[in-house]
C-alpha cells in the first residue's frame, strides 16, 4: 500500500514560510522533478547534470528563466525513496523575498510542474510510506485546514472582486457550453440561431478577459505583499508616533530623546482596503554613534526601494539641513509630505521646497482624528496602483495557475475553430476549462450545463 | 414454483432484463399485468435520438435486443447531427409501435429458459435466501433474485384537467398494491410525473400546411446483427403553435392539475408540457411540434411537442389553432401520469439495492425516463442478477466505457430530482464514447458474457484488424505536391503542400476526407464506408482522443481505490459534516465515485484517500 503511487505527476511549491526570510526554498517533487530542475538550474561548474546527481548532493549555480538570469542559488537533490515525499525531489534555495521565490516557482510551473495543493507534499510522504501512523490524523487536519482556508479565501468571500470576476468568467463559459449542448442535444428544435462566428466571438471575449486577469498578477503581488511605505524624517520629528497612529499600537519606542529608534521597524497595516508595509526608519542624520549609523545607512537604502514615502517635517521648527537632505533624497519618489506637530506654534515655511501638485498634509500625529485625513491622502497617492475600482487583481498563485491553464485551453479552442474542427471537440475544451474552475469547489460541469440548458432554453417534446 | 430470477414488468427494461438473464442460462419468469402491453411504447413512436441512440448502439454491442427490433420495424431513419462532429452523431428511427410490440413479445415467447406470465404482483418478501412474490390471484413464486421494472404502472394516476383516475400508461391496469409492499420492505420511494401528447386522426390534418421532414438516403442500422438496411416508408411533418395557441393555454392555465397543485410529482425538465413551455418561456412566440405516424396499419398520428394535462375541451381548442390542424380530430387526449419510483442512490453500480441482496431495480422505477434509458438498465440488472446466481464477478461499466456506465453512475451517485434523460452533455468523455465505436468499446464484454454470436464476433475482429492495418498504412503513404493535389486541397479551403506529406497528416486537416484523396492513393484497399469513417475520425481527432484518454486514466486511478462496504465515515477526523452525511447515504464503492458526489469537496477526497492508505 505504501508504495502505491496514486498521484505520480510532479508538483512544486514554495516550502519556506511566506514572508521575508533570508532564504526561500522552492521544492519540486515527482517523477519529472529532476528533469525540470535541470532545465531551470545551471550549476557554475558547467559539467554537472542535475538529473545524474546522487541523492543528498548540493550544487551552487544560477536559476535561468528562458535564458534570463534570475538569481544565484543552491540546489539540493534527493533521490527516491530517500526524500521527504519518497519521490525524486529537488529543493532550490534562492535569495528569499516573496517576489523572487515566486518567480522561481513560476519557472518550475512553466516547465511542467503542477502547483502543489495544500498539504500535498505531506500527503505524498504519507502515501509513500514515509510517515508513521501517528501522524496520519495531523496530516489530514493539515490538508483540511489549509484547503478550507484556501477555499474560503478563493470562493467563499462573496465580497471580493476576484470571486465575482471568477464567477462571471465561469458563468460565461457555462453559457457557451450550454449553447453548444442545446445545439447538439436538440438538433430538430428551433431554439436559437446558432452562428459559429458568434460562438468564436464569445470564446475570444472570454479569452481576452482571462488574459487581462493574468496580466494583473505582478501588480497584484505588490498589492498583496503590501505597498512598501517608508516613513522618513529627522530624529524626533514624530515618525514613530505617526506609525503608532497608523497601526494603532505602541510597537515603536517613542521617547523625546532624538535617535531612540535604532532599527527599521516594519508593520503591515490595512488602509482603505489596501495593505501598507509600513517601515519606520532611524532618523537620517550624520552621526558618530556606530549603531545608529548602521540604521541611517539602512534608511537610505529603504528610501530607494520604497513604493510610497511619508516624509515627515516638524511644523514647529524651521527647515534644517537634515530636512533638506530628506526632501532631496525623496524628491523623485512617490511621497507625501507630512507636516507634524501642528498643535504647536507653526514656523515652517513650505513655499521654499513645495513642488506643484505635491501632496502635503498637516497634522498632529498624537491626535487620532488626524487618521481620516491621512487615509484620504494615502488613498489618493496609491490610487495609480488601483486604476479602476472594478478591476480585479490576481494575487493568488493558485488563481494564476488556473487562469493560465484556462487561457491555454481557450486559445486552443479559438485556433481550432479557425481551423474548422467540429464543435463537439470545442465543447470538450470548454468543459475542461469549467472543470478547472470547479477544482476549487468540487461542483460538476456537466450538471451545471444541464441545469443551464433547462433554465434558459425551451426544449423538449 | 421456484426460479433463478423473477422480473416484474415487461416494458423496455423488463424485456432486456429477462432476455439477458435467460440467455445467460438462468431460469427466468417475467410478470406483466397484460401480455398485450409487452414492449409497449406509450409515448413517442421512435427509438434513439441524441445520446439515446448511443445507448441503443451500446446495448446492441453488449448483446441486447432493442436495436435489432427497432431495425426490424423502423419506418424512417435519420442520423442526427451530421456535420456537427462525430461525438454527437446520433441515430433516431420512427418505428411501427404495434409491430415493435409484436416482435418483442414473440422474441420473449421463443426464448429458452424464459416463462412469460400475466399477473399482478402484490407482495414481495425475502426470507434471507429466497425472494418470495405473491400475485393478486394468490399464486406464490420464489427466486434468488428479483428485478423490479414497473415503469409508470406503479401507483399510476392519469390526470386530464380536473379529472384523474388510477391507471397505467395507455390506460393499462395500474399496479396499485406493490408500492405498499415495497414501502413495507423499507425502500425509499417517491413520486414522479411525466406526460404524453394527444394522438390525432391522420385524415383530419392538412399536411400541405406543414413542413416535411424526410429520412436519410443512406440508412445506418442500430444493430451490428442487421444485414438488410431496409428503407424509409414514411415521412414526418413539422408544425408551429402561434399567439392564439398561447392565449388559449394561458386563459385556461388554472385548469391544469399541475398549476392548480393537484399533481405533486416532479415532472421531467427535458420534456415539458406545452403549458410549461408557454408559462416558463413567455417571450417565445411559437413552439415547434412534430407529427409522427404511429405505424403503417393505423391512422393515429403522434403530436410530439404538445404534451399537456389541460382538460380535453381546452386541448381540442388549442390544437385547432395550429395551422393545418383547423379541423383536427383527437383520438386519444394528452395526459399527465404520476407514478411511484425508488431513489436510485439506494442502489449500487450493478443496480442491486445495497441493503437488499438479490433485489434489483431498472428503468423508470429507478427515476430515469425514456425507452432507451430503461432498456440499458434492464440489461445491466438482468446480467448482474444472472452473474450473482452463478457466483460470478459482477458487470460494472464505468463512465469512460459508455453512456450506459455514465447513466448508471449519475443515477446512483448524484441521485435524481426529476426523471433522468440521457444527453450527450452528461458525458465528459464524449469524443471517446461515440456511436460509431460502440462495438470497439463494448463488444468484447458482450462476447465474454456469451451474448454475442460467433459470426458477429468474427466480423468485428476483421473490421478492427482492417482498421489498424489501414491506419498503419496511411502513416507511410506519401502524397506529393502535384498541381492536382494542391488544386484539391485549395478547393477544400486548406493551404497547399510544398513537399511530400504523409497521407495520415493530410487527413488530420478538418476539411479533407479520405475519399477526396483516394485518387492520389493508388494502393488504397477497398474498405467499407463505416471503416473509412472511423479511420478518419481516429486520425482527425487524435489529439482530443488522447487528451480524453489521459483524463480517463486519471479517473480510473481513483476508481480503483475501493472503499470497504461498511466504512465508518463518522470516525474520520477532518471530513466535513456535510460530506460525512452524503457519504453515509450514497456509500460509494470507490474513491472515484465519492469524488463525484455533490457536497463532497476535493479536500474531503484527499482526507479519505489518506485515511484509506492507513494500514
Amino acid at each position: 500500500m505504501g508504495k502505491d503511487k496514486i498521484l505520480n505527476d510532479t508538483i512544486a511549491a514554495i516550502s519556506t514560510a511566506q514572508g521575508n526570510g533570508g532564504i526561500g526554498i522552492v521544492r519540486i517533487s515527482g517523477s519529472d522533478s529532476l528533469k525540470i530542475a535541470e532545465k531551470m538550474f545551471k550549476p557554475f561548474d558547467k559539467i554537472t547534470k542535475i538529473s545524474s546527481l546522487k541523492g543528498y548532493t548540493a550544487k551552487y549555480g544560477k536559476i535561468i528563466d528562458k535564458g534570463n538570469f534570475i538569481d544565484e542559488a543552491v540546489i539540493l537533490v534527493f533521490k527516491a525513496p530517500n526524500s521527504y515525499t519518497g519521490e525524486n525531489v529537488a529543493e532550490i534555495s534562492c535569495h528569499g523575498g516573496l517576489f523572487l521565490t515566486r518567480r522561481v516557482l513560476r519557472v518550475a510551473l512553466e516547465l511542467g510542474a503542477r502547483l502543489a495543493k495544500p498539504g500535498e507534499f505531506t500527503k505524498r510522504a504519507f502515501l509513500n510510506g514515509k510517515m508513521g501512523l501517528v501522524q496520519a490524523e495531523s496530516v489530514m487536519d493539515l490538508i483540511y485546514a489549509k484547503s478550507e482556508k484556501a477555499n474560503k479565501i478563493a470562493f467563499e468571500n462573496k465580497e471580493g472582486n476576484i470571486n465575482r470576476k471568477i464567477s462571471i468568467l465561469k458563468d460565461k463559459l457555462i453559457d457557451v457550453a450550454s449553447k453548444l449542448a442545446v445545439w447538439s442535444d436538440y438538433p430538430d428544435e428551433e431554439v436559437f440561431e446558432f452562428k459559429i462566428s458568434d460562438l468564436s466571438g464569445e470564446i475570444e471575449n472570454t479569452l481576452k478577459s482571462v488574459t487581462n486577469m493574468i496580466k494583473t498578477y505582478d501588480f497584484g503581488q505588490i498589492i498583496k505583499e503590501g505597498i512598501k511605505t517608508v516613513i522618513v524624517g529627522k530624529p524626533n520629528v514624530g515618525k514613530s508616533t505617526l506609525m503608532n497612529l497608523l497601526s494603532g499600537s505602541q510597537k515603536a519606542i517613542v521617547t523625546d530623546v532624538p535617535g531612540t529608534t535604532r532599527d527599521a521597524i516594519e508593520e503591515t497595516i490595512m488602509l482603505g482596503g489596501i495593505s501598507l508595509r509600513l517601515i519606520d526608519t532611524a532618523g537620517i542624520r550624520d552621526t558618530q554613534d556606530i549603531i545608529e549609523k548602521i540604521g541611517v545607512d539602512k534608511s537610505k537604502n529603504l528610501i530607494n526601494s520604497a513604493e510610497l514615502i511619508f516624509a515627515v517635517l516638524d511644523g514647529s521648527k524651521v527647515l534644517e539641513e537634515e530636512d533638506k537632505k530628506i526632501l532631496n533624497l525623496t524628491q523623485y519618489k512617490n511621497r507625501i509630505i507630512i507636516i507634524n506637530k501642528i498643535d504647536l506654534p507653526q514656523v515652517l515655511n513650505t513655499n521654499s521646497f513645495l513642488k506643484k501638485e505635491e501632496k502635503i498634509l498637516c497634522l498632529s500625529a498624537k491626535n487620532e482624528s488626524s487618521l481620516d485625513n491621512l487615509k484620504e491622502i494615502v488613498y489618493k497617492s496609491i490610487n495609480k496602483f488601483v486604476s479602476d475600482e472594478n478591476d480585479v487583481i490576481i494575487s493568488n498563485e493558485r488563481h494564476l495557475d488556473c487562469l493560465k491553464r484556462i487561457r491555454n485551453i481557450l486559445k486552443e479552442a479559438t485556433d481550432e475553430l479557425k481551423n474548422g474542427i467540429t464543435l463537439d471537440a470545442i465543447t470538450v475544451l470548454i468543459e475542461e476549462s469549467i472543470n478547472i474552475l470547479n477544482e476549487f469547489t468540487g461542483e460538476s460541469a456537466s450538471k451545471e450545463i444541464v441545469d443551464r440548458i433547462f433554465s434558459k432554453f425551451c426544449v423538449g417534446k | 414454483m421456484n426460479y433463478d430470477i423473477i422480473v416484474i414488468g415487461a416494458g423496455h427494461a423488463g424485456i432486456e432484463a429477462c432476455l439477458a438473464a435467460a440467455r445467460l442460462g438462468c431460469r427466468v419468469a417475467v410478470f406483466t399485468m397484460n401480455l398485450d402491453y409487452i414492449g409497449n411504447c406509450p409515448c413517442n413512436p421512435s427509438i434513439g435520438g441524441t445520446a439515446k441512440g448511443h445507448l441503443v448502439r451500446e446495448l446492441d454491442a453488449l448483446g441486447g435486443e432493442m436495436g435489432k427490433t427497432a431495425d426490424e420495424c423502423f419506418l424512417q431513419s435519420r442520423m442526427l447531427n451530421l456535420g456537427k462532429g462525430p461525438a454527437v452523431h446520433s441515430l433516431r428511427v420512427q418505428i411501427d409501435r404495434n409491430k415493435y410490440k409484436e416482435i418483442m413479445k414473440h422474441k420473449l415467447e421463443l426464448q429458452e429458459n424464459l416463462e412469460i406470465k400475466q399477473a399482478e404482483i402484490i407482495d414481495l418478501k425475502s426470507d434471507g435466501n429466497l425472494w418470495r412474490v405473491k400475485t393478486l390471484t394468490n399464486m406464490e413464486y420464489t427466486s434468488k433474485c428479483v428485478i423490479i421494472a414497473t415503469g409508470t404502472y406503479l401507483g399510476g394516476t392519469i390526470y386530464i384537467g380536473e379529472t384523474s383516475f388510477k391507471s397505467g400508461p395507455d390506460y393499462g391496469l395500474p399496479a396499485l398494491r406493490l408500492g405498499e409492499a415495497l414501502k413495507r420492505l423499507g425502500l425509499s420511494m417517491r413520486k414522479f410525473k411525466t406526460g404524453t401528447p394527444a394522438r390525432a386522426l391522420k385524415s383530419s390534418i392538412n399536411f400541405s400546411a406543414l413542413e416535411v421532414q424526410n429520412g436519410d438516403k443512406n440508412i445506418v442500422p442500430f444493430s451490428y446483427r442487421t444485414k438488410d438496411k431496409g428503407e424509409n416508408k414514411i415521412c414526418c411533418h413539422i408544425g408551429w403553435t402561434n399567439e392564439k395557441t398561447k392565449e388559449i393555454i394561458l386563459k385556461n392555465i388554472n385548469k391544469s392539475p399541475i398549476y392548480s397543485g393537484k399533481i405533486e410529482g416532479i415532472g421531467p425538465r427535458y420534456c415539458p408540457s406545452i403549458e410549461d413551455k408557454i408559462v416558463r418561456f413567455s417571450d417565445k412566440e411559437r413552439h415547434q411540434l412534430f407529427i409522427e405516424p404511429c405505424g403503417l396499419n393505423t391512422e393515429e398520428m403522434y403530436l410530439q411537442g404538445l404534451s399537456s394535462s389541460l382538460p380535453e375541451d381546452v386541448q381540442l381548442e388549442f390544437y385547432r389553432t395550429i395551422k393545418g390542424f383547423e379541423n383536427v380530430v383527437i383520438m386519444r387526449p394528452a395526459y399527465a401520469i404520476e407514478y411511484d419510483c425508488a431513489d436510485p442512490t439506494q442502489m449500487n453500480s450493478t443496480l442491486e439495492f445495497k441493503e437488499y441482496s438479490g433485489l434489483y431495480g431498472a428503468g423508470q422505477f429507478n427515476g430515469s425516463s425514456g425507452y432507451e434509458e430503461a432498456a440499458v438498465q434492464g440489461f445491466i440488472a438482468g446480467v448482474n442478477a444472472a452473474l450473482k446466481t452463478k457466483n460470478k464477478k459482477p458487470l460494472v461499466l464505468d463512465r469512460a466505457s459508455s453512456y450506459i456506465g455514465t447513466l448508471i453512475d449519475d443515477l446512483i451517485t448524484k441521485g435524481v430530482s426529476d426523471p433522468y434523460r440521457m444527453m450527450t452533455s452528461r458525458s465528459e468523455y464524449r469524443l471517446i464514447l461515440r456511436q460509431d465505436n460502440a462495438d470497439q468499446r463494448l463488444m468484447p464484454i458482450g462476447r465474454k458474457l456469451g451474448l454475442i454470436p460467433g459470426s458477429i464476433w468474427e466480423e468485428f475482429n476483421l473490421k478492427e484488424k482492417q482498421k489498424q492495418e489501414e491506419i498503419k498504412r496511411v502513416k507511410k503513404v506519401n502524397i506529393y505536391p502535384t498541381s492536382a493535389v494542391n488544386e484539391l486541397i485549395k478547393s477544400k479551403e486548406s493551404f497547399p503542400i510544398v513537399q511530400s506529406v504523409k497521407l495520415f497528416d493530410l487527413l488530420k486537416r478538418p476539411n479533407i476526407s479520405y475519399k477526396d484523396l483516394k485518387i492520389f492513393d493508388s494502393e488504397s484497399p477497398n474498405l467499407s464506408d463505416e471503416i473509412l469513417k472511423q479511420i478518419e475520425i481516429e486520425i482527425k481527432y487524435e489529439g482530443y482522443i488522447n487528451r480524453q484518454l489521459r483524463q480517463v486514466e486519471e479517473m480510473r486511478r481513483l476508481e480503483k481505490k475501493q472503499i470497504p462496504e461498511n466504512f465508518n465515515y463518522g470516525e474520520i477526523k477532518g471530513l466535513r459534516l456535510e460530506a460525512v452525511e452524503k457519504l453515509k447515504k450514497i456509500k460509494p464503492e470507490s474513491l472515484g465515485q465519492a469524488s463525484r458526489i455533490s457536497g463532497v469537496s476535493p479536500s474531503d477526497v484527499s482526507v479519505l484517500m489518506v485515511w484509506l492508505s492507513r494500514k
